[in-house]
């Protein structure tokens, strides 16, 4: 039995009648990164909050490596660590302010505070920007130094809300890094994310939530099993030829015909649950097409993307 | 202003020097109350340094109504704006700033618009800590706006007779008092929406609260509703008990009757906020 970092069962959390979380069950193995998916509004960011002590649940029990998140708020306290949508630093202050800021309240002396803060700003490449106001750094940069904050003392669990929101894919990508050597070191990372990629490369095990429930439970591969076995993309050498393409497609592989955007594309989805079947009717799809004497320029075989599955199940 | 020019990012994340700062073992132990409340002071001179405009309040705001009150009324009150600043320039020092307390509560509900509140709410600290660290620097302030406005008394020709030691007990008792009134705005600043409602409701409770008192005019003169309300503003016997601490004849009363309503603006306004920032 591994230990469970967050095991929550029927929690509640209603603004006025609106019921933002709405009989919820989670259940995050320790030291995992563990997805939490949903579009806007689904309930993400009010269960965080419920789990990191910010918000009182209405009904429910959640439990933090088995600490009650109301009763024992305290200890809950000690173990987590949050970083919001919005970066949860003083924009006023600089970059390293806010880390002696946080190191001093965490407990450590004056000298111990600024050291960890240089060597925290060196980790984390902002050594440099160190002495400027956080309000004049880059998205990525905010974000960094915002995370930084977070692991100052290493949380066993840190609560990662949309932390990617708003940023450039380089800076995307450095915080896909920095979550993947967080969680080697043994923390157990909670990541709400309405990006599936992003849940799809960090994630063991995803939660997809809509209207404070969990829709769908299980790792990234099992989620996208569940809708079926994917797709067939081609692309063709001649745009006048598509029509026909489609008709022999369709009639081989029994499935309706996407014409995608370029006028040489196209998409079929295939519906067999086995993933040798759609092999072999993707197979027959392809020799058809040159028997017909259609030029065929890409074919590939592709694995539903967890969009596919977020807008089958929402 | 600095510069915005925001280095070309090459950073990426090394796993030794990160995996380096990752250490479950040199855990210090919590800090107290004080000590948490001390960093968040620190936290709130930092503010200071950085947006040293935030000053104005307490500089300018203050010189000005000194100014402003003591030639609009003096000549008419008392006969010559000298005469009327040995009574006047206690009560102006109050009134002023009373009403910089404010700040306070807009300060409050800035921070957690900007998020790095629920920061300070998951940390495992002395909870009150955040607002006594709000209140600790606006203790900063209240005292640099009475220096300035008993140097502008001074300049003018206020001659406090009570000498140095009146006017520092003075300052110390309207600091302190100021101190705990302020937890009247770190209510408001929790409870209301955004940081212009704070703005609104702090009007709203200031004006009456200032101007209702014995700071402009000898509450005799008022018809008896009025003089009422203005002989129970706590604001007016913290102006009595200043008043007298200058004057150098303290009055035990009016001390007694603002450490009362002292700590009873603390044990109230300190409860209800501190209730709001647990169940925010």
């Amino acid at each position: 039995m591994t230990t469970l970092a967050i095991e929550t069962s029927g929690l509640v959390k209603t603004f006025g009648g609106n019921r933002a979380v709405d009989d919820l069950d989670l259940a995050v193995p320790a030291g995992t990164v563990y997805g939490v998916l949903g579009p806007n509004g689904a309930g993400k960011t009010t269960a965080v909050r419920m789990l990191a002590t910010l918000l009182r649940p209405d009904g429910g029990q959640a439990r933090v490596f088995g600490h009650d998140v109301v009763r024992e708020a305290d200890a809950v306290r000690g173990r987590v660590s949050l970083t919001g949508q919005y970066a949860s630093v003083d924009e006023d202050m600089t970059g390293v302010e806010n880390l002696i800021l946080l190191g001093r309240l965490l407990g450590h002396g004056k000298a111990a505070a600024r050291a960890r803060a240089e060597q925290l700003l060196d980790a984390f490449g902002l050594t440099e920007a160190a002495g400027r106001q956080v309000k004049h750094y880059s998205g990525g940069m905010r974000r960094r130094v915002d995370i930084a904050a977070s692991i100052l003392n290493t949380p066993d669990l840190l609560f990662l809300d949309e932390p990617t929101t708003g940023l450039d894919p380089r800076a995307r990508s450095q915080v896909w890094d920095i979550v993947r050597i967080v969680v080697a070191h043994g923390t157990t990372v909670l990541l709400t994310t309405q990006y599936l990629d992003e849940a799809d490369h960090l994630a063991s095990r995803i939660a997809v939530i809509d209207h404070g429930k969990v829709i769908a439970e299980g790792t990234p591969g099992q989620l996208k099993s569940s809708i079926g076995s994917g797709s067939v993309h081609v692309r063709l050498r001649e745009a006048h030829q598509r029509e026909q393409a489609e008709q022999v497609i369709a009639s081989a592989l029994a499935t309706t015909v996407v014409l995608e955007a370029d006028p040489v594309a196209l998409t079929a989805r295939l519906t067999a649950g086995q993933d040798a079947v759609a092999a072999e009717q993707a197979a027959r799809a392809l020799s058809e097409l040159a028997a017909a004497g259609i030029v065929v320029d890409e074919f590939s075989l592709g694995q539903p993307s967890l969009d596919e599955v977020f807008l089958a199940l929402t | 202003m600095t510069t915005t020019t925001p280095a070309p990012e090459t950073y990426s994340p090394v796993a030794e020097t990160l995996g380096a700062v990752l250490s479950r073992e040199s855990r210090p132990p919590r800090p107290g109350a004080l000590s948490a409340s001390m960093a968040f002071g620190w936290r709130a001179m930092l503010k200071i340094k950085h947006v040293p405009e935030q000053l104005f309040d307490v500089t300018a705001f203050p010189i000005m109504m000194t100014l402003m009150f003591t030639f609009l009324f003096g000549g008419a009150l008392a006969g010559s704006p000298g005469d009327y600043l040995q009574f006047f320039l206690p009560g102006i020092m109050v009134s002023s700033v009373v009403m910089i307390t404010m700040y306070t509560g807009i300060e409050v509900n800035k921070d957690i618009e900007r998020g790095i509140f629920d920061r300070f709410r998951t940390l495992p600290i002395w909870r009150p800590a955040p607002m006594v660290g709000y209140l600790l620097g606006d203790a900063v302030r209240y005292t640099l706006a009475s220096i300035v406005i008993l140097l502008v008394g001074l300049v003018l020709g206020f001659r406090p007779a009570g000498g140095f030691v009146g006017v520092v007990a003075a300052i110390a008792v309207l600091v302190a008092f100021s101190f705990a009134f302020s937890w009247v705005w770190t209510m408001f600043g929790l409870m209301l929406r955004s940081e212009k409602s704070v703005m609104g409701v702090s009007m709203m409770v200031i004006f009456p609260l200032t101007f209702l008192s014995n700071v402009y005019v000898d509450p005799a003169t008022m018809p008896s509703l009025l003089r009422a309300f203005v002989e129970i503003n706590p604001i007016s016997h913290v102006v009595s008990a200043v008043r007298a601490l200058m004057a150098g004849t303290p009055a035990a009363s009016e001390l007694m009757w603002v450490l009362v309503a002292g700590v009873a603006l603390m044990v109230v306004f300190g409860t209800l906020t501190m209730r709001l920032y647990n169940r925010k």
